[in-house]
């Protein structure tokens, strides 16, 4: 992933899409998620390609509103958001810093479990399911406090 | 339109009616489910099923020249092609979980061979949503258990619902001539293939947990070519009212 950023002729379009968090977790961009998969210039149009990661999640649709408006906003006008489904979305995607960012939000990374106030692996499941589709609901048995776990997917 | 095309659409509708109609029933639940964290759990596999309902749509949309909207909200019920089973009504929670386990068994083996689909799109669709499937049926397995070797009551609604829900089952293996045609194309996936490997998973959860298989004597079919139950109807009057009282309303 980061190679197609690293190698791409549109640097400053990907550092203006920085800009665009998650609603839900403000800390991570679309970039650190992954959701951003590509983005190109072809004749003043911007084509930007994303992926969703839960078919269901209802943020992609404010996701895309802000894409477009970031943009607008750096003086590109004319945008086309493709959305892609392969690669399907992995939480694999999600780097040690975007983990680490995470944590500091309160919101434990995919994988192995720690809470993310004490840094005990002394923890219990509540439920897989949780406040949105990307969480689980966990707590923590040293110090007592419920947290949320991004799920590993 | 091409023979394929026109076929293709077709396939992505049946697999976006039954997941849109199943979320439905799923939502139902929502603010109602028997615990806090239940509630959470159902509405989040509702909106799973939306999301999946919504990229068949949009695929049969853009084949057909319609959007998803349309297809969701203006067809009435002899054109929808979902299965019989995800249109009945809840019932009680067992019902809904017997419900959901038997269709993620059946996902979970449907999904992985369409997959393989020679249309990227499909395919597309279905890696994502196989990913889904897979902690759909870890929880709906988790249930089954919880349900069948919990209280005698928990027990016996759970082999009530089975017993109830056993006649639509046929319907998950039942193919016609436009799945015929896919599946000569490498595009559909041949379900009468999938029968054994289904009921020998079933089968094995079933002897774990004491619940009996039923007969095979009802064999009620005809979703995918739009004879369905009455209370698809009502169900679609209440999914439906604001498009059709309100018509062109957008969010």
């Amino acid at each position: 992933m980061n190679q197609r950023r690293s190698a791409s002729r549109c640097a400053e379009l990907f550092d203006i899409l920085d800009e665009v968090k998650d609603p839900e977790i403000p800390v991570l961009s679309i970039w650190d998620l992954g959701i951003l998969q590509d983005v190109d210039l072809e004749n003043e149009t911007v084509r930007v390609v994303i992926t969703p990661t839960y078919s269901g999640c209802p943020a992609m649709q404010q996701i895309t509103q802000d894409i477009e408006a970031a943009l607008r906003e750096a003086g590109f006008t004319s945008v086309e958001i493709k959305q892609q489904l392969i690669p399907a979305w992995t939480t694999d995607w999600l780097d040690a810093d975007a983990r680490k960012r995470l944590r500091e939000f309160g919101i434990a990374g995919p994988g192995k479990t720690a809470c993310p106030q004490c840094g005990s692996t002394d923890v219990t499941q509540i439920s897989e399911f949780g406040s949105t589709s990307c969480k689980s609901l966990m707590r923590c048995n040293a110090c007592q406090e419920p947290f949320d776990q991004f799920k590993r997917f | 339109m091409t023979e394929a095309n026109s076929d293709i659409a077709e396939y992505s509708l049946r697999l976006g009616d039954d997941a849109l109609i199943l979320a439905q029933r799923l939502c139902e639940w929502c603010a109602d489910a028997p615990l806090l964290e239940e509630d959470i759990a159902i509405a989040n596999v509702g909106l799973d099923y939306i999301g999946r309902a919504r990229m068949f749509l949009q695929y049969a949309g853009e084949l057909t020249g319609s959007s998803e909207d349309e297809l969701a909200y203006l067809r009435d019920s002899a054109e929808f092609r979902n299965l019989l089973m995800v249109e009945l009504p809840r019932g009680d929670f067992a019902f809904s979980m017997v419900r959901q386990y038997l269709l993620d068994e059946y996902e979970s083996l449907f999904f992985a061979g369409l997959k393989q689909s020679k249309d990227a799109n499909l395919a597309g669709i279905a890696e994502k949503t196989l990913k889904e499937v897979h902690y759909h049926l870890r929880r709906s397995r988790e249930w089954m258990r919880r349900l069948a070797l919990g209280t005698e009551e928990s027990h016996r609604r759970s082999q009530d619902a089975i017993d109830e829900l056993w006649g639509y089952v046929a319907e998950f293996f039942e193919s016609d001539e436009v799945e015929e045609r896919l599946v000569g194309l490498g595009i559909a996936v041949e379900r009468r293939d999938l029968e054994q490997a289904w009921r020998a998973s079933v089968g094995e959860l079933a002897a774990k947990t004491g619940l009996m298989v039923p007969d095979d004597d009802l064999r009620q079919t005809g979703g995918r070519s739009g004879v369905h139950t009455e209370h698809l109807g009502h169900l679609l009057a209440e999914m439906q009212f604001v498009q059709r009282s309100y018509p062109g309303l957008k969010w």
